[in-house]
């Protein structure tokens, strides 16, 4: 698995790009094939049709009143035959490639999502949101368009090509020199225009990506730069990506859509040549003016398909700069996978312990020193301290989104390295100071971590956390659908929703981080009996800046800039009279 | 769709135009090589001149090296107006969507603007710079090779033509037909950039609860979804194709018949017949281009509608007539306001709140979760107009003041308010024309000044998306920060101390105190302490004012503010 994946990690790597690309066909080469086949027999049909036409016109020949209509009725009538089989032929084989094209533009999307979840939290921290849309949107989307339109068009033109080819052979093998002149001349010109243009669409997607993200960014924020009247500046720098981006896309294409043209004239030079030097073997005796005709004819039809394929020639680039930019993503290195022999937690007592933990999201800035802890099974484990002392990042750790540096975390005496992160991370109910609602009804989000939980008890839990008649008040009561950016709903609420969330979970290890920060007191003081309960019997690891509510923790961990300071229960701490003395007495200053 | 082409191609007509006349030049140069070919067959090869065959020979070099220069200028300028295009919808869009209302917004969804304003203008760009790629040569094609036709036969070439409005009727009506498919496809679209959305900022949670394979369950519910309507739609206009060429080559078949019987006849010959097979393949293989156009641009027609449709909403926030009370002593004043987000509930989130308050006054706001305490803050800065009553900024009525007057005069912090990626420094500047020192003075102010200097870079340390290097204390500081550097005449605290530590929180009231004596001040809050030394308190209860007053007259009067001081105390 790791050696196939770093096969394709050379970034702009042509070739291995098309291979992959290549490897999502080959799931469907039966379709593949058939197609292969339709192609191969509607273009013969194709060339049918001028040769029957050709038979009808003989048995026209014989000129006035003597004209074979039995013939030309037979003709004609195979004529009707011929077309209608091939019209049904194209489309079949149109309707197959829209298929072929979708399946595989579903199982990329798929592929891209699933590897998303699989990234570690870190990387959603540094890509901008929109940009990743922008690549599973519009990159797929790119490469889809292009696998539906323009492989048949490829197919097309080998085989038109190579048949027209060969009649040329038999017709003049001498005057077949002149495209050993314009052939490599073609290829040559479209190699250098192509060579040019590939990093060229490569911008273009990537400039359309950071457009995306900055769209998707400013939007998000959209009351903030309301609220600072930001209107206009934040119009300006969008005109500078949109400048960029159209700017990018503008270069793109046009040099991409020069190399119609270009080959379009190779074809026409070979033309003149051929007339030229056909025109002078007949002079020489050696060519009969019929077999130069017919010998252009074949040339034009020659020239028509390739023409069509030099026109895609920009088409199949931006897909390919589309699929780089999507395999890029797939590419991106994954939580590291579990460890082989990683046992599953089951049973979870909760016995937590943290030894010499050491721990930065940059190298250069240490946020967690040399941290020493431990919480028995059942235990209230408070975290205290100023903002910025690294609590939060405490729990990244608990719950394994980011990995120490440094020292070692066990639950129930199971290194946390040794373990799945699945089931350690089931192991725990977390309400996070930043809530998390989708799209959905109320009972969804509630049941959100149970599955195939009752109304009764989704019910039973909001009237624990107190926002049973919150919920009774809505148009819908708990059919109604929430959004998270709906106005209707403010952070108090969500936060509630959250904590009925947990209580639907039973999960033996508990971690509320702020849980209540933005839910007023009153209402807080009444899901006290709720939360007590919820806390029964777990470990749990609160984190609150409200001293009174952790006042019958178990033990107190005072941290300031990442180390432990003090630690203790409440009344422990008040006697010492030092640091948690101090945070305690502020509340009352 | 029209609109497009009215409004923001008009200027375009001009460059459209010489663009045209070049690709037809081009066209014409390309068209003439075959001409001349048959010539030298026909009548220089059989002469036997050598010079004239050489002459003829770089007459067709010569239309080659035309046809090349025509048709490259020709797509330069086609690409330059699609993009001077794209780039004017864009920003008009782009524009719209910053100034549209909340209410509009919310009507909206940001997941949907999101995709309007990348995937569709993306869609429109495509088939600007195609249409006119494509768009001329086979008209060219169509209508010349019908020409010479008629000069063959007209009576052949009326019976070729009696088939093209079958074909015409066959393309108008499929594509008719796929783009109320396409639009269906770009609502699809919006869901999926929503459930996009929506999992990128919860990654944590869905992972600690492991639910990825829901999440993945539901993204292929949707992914199911628009690959259905996407193929639906493609097959739909896959039919055009195949239908013309049928229909044309049907045409060809009555052509030989009908031929057979004019040639019988007398009255046309068998070269004639011949020649115009020729031709017909050229008008044929022009009409399929033409018909591919059509796919390109029914995709297109949804997306510029729904384009068109945010563009041309109309949303305005009218501005009142101007209607100053006379020297009004208070600085800011509700008058019986009355609020409902949907004019469909039952109760008015805010019900007939009144108050006033001086210059430099604060006004501490505490209740319940869901009260309403955030509404009101947004009612004061106009994010939706009032319903009832009345709101007055130093006794002018908030709605006849444009909005950017009345917005520069507040500094706020929301309850989840936005932390853009960039420096510290442009985080607290937000585009204003402020001074380093302003912006330095005002991070020492919001107690932010310890983190930020410490951080490696100081204040040009980078802030990750959603400000996800930092802790939520500190985020809540660069915010306040934010809120302060410009001196606001009102500053607005949504929650915002709700990750502050009591001490921080504290020396913070102290700074306000201290050095914003003149700004007036509304503070909600879910501590007492931190509203307890305000001028003025008030209690809201669902919507409603259920106390107003100092905090020593609220103990005494008020049950609900006694009991919240109790809980905490």
């Amino acid at each position: 698995m790791a050696e196939g994946q770093k096969k394709y990690e050379k970034p702009k790597n042509r070739k291995g790009t098309i291979l992959r690309l290549g490897s999502y066909m080959i799931q469907y080469k039966y379709l593949v094939l058939l197609a292969l086949g339709l192609t191969i027999g509607s273009n013969l049909l194709a060339l049918v049709g001028p040769m029957l036409s050709g038979y009808a016109i003989d048995a026209i020949e014989p000129s006035a009143g003597k004209v074979d209509f039995a013939r030309v009725f037979y003709y004609a009538g195979l004529m009707v035959v011929f077309y209608v089989v091939s019209s049904i032929l194209s489309y079949i084989l149109a309707v197959l490639m829209i298929h072929i094209s979708r399946k595989v533009v579903y199982q990329m999307r798929k592929d891209v999502f699933t590897h998303l979840m699989e990234l570690p939290v870190g990387y959603f921290d540094t890509h901008q949101t929109g940009d990743i849309i922008s690549r599973i949107s519009y990159d797929i989307d790119t490469v889809n368009t292009s696998l539906a339109n323009d492989l048949i068009q490829i197919l097309t033109t080998l085989i038109t090509v190579v048949g027209a080819f060969a009649m040329m052979i038999v017709i003049s093998p001498k005057l077949i020199l002149i495209f050993v002149f314009t052939v490599p001349l073609s290829v040559i010109l479209t190699k250098l225009i192509t060579g040019k243009t590939r990093p060229l669409f490569r911008l273009r997607s990537r400039r359309l990506g950071e457009l995306n993200g900055f769209v998707e960014e400013m939007i998000s924020g959209q009351k903030t730069l309301k609220a600072y009247h930001q209107e206009e500046n934040t119009i300006n720098k969008f005109d500078g990506k949109n400048e960029e981006a159209v700017e990018a896309y503008y270069r793109a294409e046009y040099y991409g859509s020069v190399v119609g043209p270009t080959v379009n004239f190779v074809n026409n030079l070979s033309l003149a040549l051929v007339s030229m030097f056909g025109a002078l073997l007949f002079l020489a005796g050696q060519m009969r003016i019929g077999s130069i005709s017919s010998f252009i004819l074949y040339s034009r039809k020659f020239s028509g398909p390739i023409n069509e394929a030099a026109n895609i020639m920009s088409e199949l680039q931006s897909a390919l700069a589309a699929a780089e930019r999507v395999f890029h993503m797939i590419d991106e290195p994954v939580e590291a996978a579990d460890n082989e022999n990683a046992l599953e937690l089951a049973n979870v007592a909760g016995d937590v312990l943290l030894e010499n933990v050491s721990f930065g999201y940059t190298k250069e800035q240490t946020i967690i020193k040399k941290l020493n802890l431990h919480a028995a099974p059942g235990k209230l484990v408070a975290i205290v301290g100023p903002t910025g002392a690294g609590k939060t990042t405490l729990i990244n750790l608990l719950m394994r989104f980011y990995d120490v540096d440094d020292g070692k975390i066990c639950v129930d005496n199971h290194g946390i390295r040794d373990v799945t992160r699945a089931s350690l991370r089931r192991a725990y109910a977390m309400v996070l100071q930043d809530t998390w609602l989708f799209e959905g009804t109320v009972f969804e989000n509630i049941a959100y971590g149970k599955q195939g939980a009752t109304l009764e008890e989704v019910t039973a839990a909001a009237k624990a956390a107190k926002i049973h008649s919150y919920i009774k008040r809505l148009p819908q009561g708990y059919d109604t659908v929430l959004t998270d950016e709906g106005t209707n709903i403010s952070k108090g609420q969500k936060q509630l929703l959250t904590i009925a969330r947990a209580m639907l979970l039973d999960a033996p290890m508990l971690i509320l981080d702020e849980a209540t920060s933005n839910v007023d007191t009153r209402t807080e003081q009444q899901i006290q009996q709720a939360m007590r309960k919820l806390m029964e019997h777990k470990t749990c690891f609160v984190i609150a800046h409200r001293l009174s509510t952790i006042q019958n923790a178990d033990v107190i961990l005072v941290v300031n800039h990442g180390e432990i300071v003090e630690q203790g229960t409440h009344g422990e701490l008040m006697e010492r009279e030092g640091f948690y003395y101090q945070m305690y007495r502020a509340q009352f200053e | 769709m029209k609109k497009v082409l009215s409004k923001y191609l008009r200027p375009y007509y001009g460059r459209m135009l010489m663009g045209f006349v070049i690709k037809f030049i081009g066209t014409i140069m390309d068209l003439c090589l075959p001409w001349i070919l048959a010539y030298m067959i026909d009548t220089v090869i059989p002469q036997s001149r050598r010079n004239d065959i050489f002459i003829w020979g770089f007459v067709m070099l010569v239309c080659s090296v035309l046809a090349l220069t025509f048709n490259v200028i020709a797509n330069r300028v086609a690409s330059r107006v699609a993009r001077d295009t794209t780039e004017t919808i864009r920003h008009d869009l782009f524009e719209k969507v910053m100034w549209l209302s909340n209410a509009k917004t919310d009507a909206f969804t940001k997941p949907s603007l999101i995709s309007r304003l990348t995937t569709d203008t993306y869609n429109v760009h495509q088939m600007l710079g195609r249409v006119q790629r494509l768009g001329v040569r086979a008209p060219i094609l169509v209508i010349g090779g019908i020409l010479v036709t008629l000069t063959l036969d007209p009576v052949l070439t009326l019976v070729l033509v009696s088939v093209m409005p079958v074909t015409t009727f066959v393309t108008y009506y499929f594509s008719r037909k796929s783009i109320p498919m396409y639009n269906a496809l770009q609502r699809a679209v919006d869901q999926f950039v929503r459930l996009l959305r929506e999992d990128i900022a919860r990654i944590r949670v869905i992972k600690a609860l492991s639910k990825t394979g829901y999440e993945e369950q539901k993204y292929d519910t949707l992914n199911k979804k628009v690959v259905t309507l996407e193929r639906k739609a493609d097959v739909t206009m896959a039919v055009v194709n195949p239908a013309t060429n049928l229909f044309l080559n049907l045409g060809l078949v009555l052509v030989v018949l009908v031929g057979a019987y004019r040639v019988n006849q007398g009255s046309s010959e068998v070269g004639k017949i011949l020649a115009f097979l020729t031709y017909f393949t050229i008008i044929l293989n022009a009409m399929i281009n033409i018909s591919k156009m059509f796919v390109i641009i029914s995709k297109a027609v949804a997306s510029a509608n729904r384009i068109m449709e945010v563009i041309e909403v109309s949303d305005e926030m009218l501005p009142k007539l101007c209607e100053k009370l006379a020297e009004d002593e208070a600085y800011i004043r509700f008058d019986h306001v009355t609020f409902s987000y949907q004019s469909t509930e039952a109760e008015p989130n805010l019900t007939d709140i009144s108050f006033s308050l001086i210059k430099g006054e604060t006004l501490g706001i505490i209740g319940a979760t869901g009260s309403g305490k955030s509404t009101l803050a947004a009612l004061l800065m106009r994010f939706y107009d009032i319903d009832q009553g009345n709101i007055y900024i130093e006794g002018e009525d908030i709605r006849t003041m444009p909005t950017g007057r009345l917005r520069e005069k507040f500094g706020v912090v929301f309850q989840n308010d936005t932390i853009f990626e960039d420096s510290i420094a442009e985080n607290v500047r937000m585009g204003r024309t402020l001074s380093e020192e302003d912006i330095k003075r005002a991070i020492g102010h919001a107690k932010a000044k310890e983190f930020v200097e410490e951080a490696g870079r100081g204040y040009d340390n980078h802030i990750n998306i959603r400000g996800a290097n930092l802790s939520g204390g500190q985020k809540q500081r660069i915010l306040i920060a934010r809120a302060l550097a410009a001196q606001p005449d009102i500053l607005i605290l949504d929650d915002s101390s709700s990750a502050l530590d009591y001490k921080t929180d504290a020396a913070l009231r102290h700074e306000l105190a201290e050095h914003f004596a003149d700004t007036t001040k509304l503070i909600i809050a879910q501590r007492v302490s931190s509203i307890l030394h305000a001028d003025r308190i008030m209690v809201l209860e669902d919507g409603k004012m259920i106390g107003y007053g100092t905090h020593e007259e609220l103990l005494e009067c008020c049950e609900v503010y006694r009991e919240i001081r109790d809980s905490q105390m």
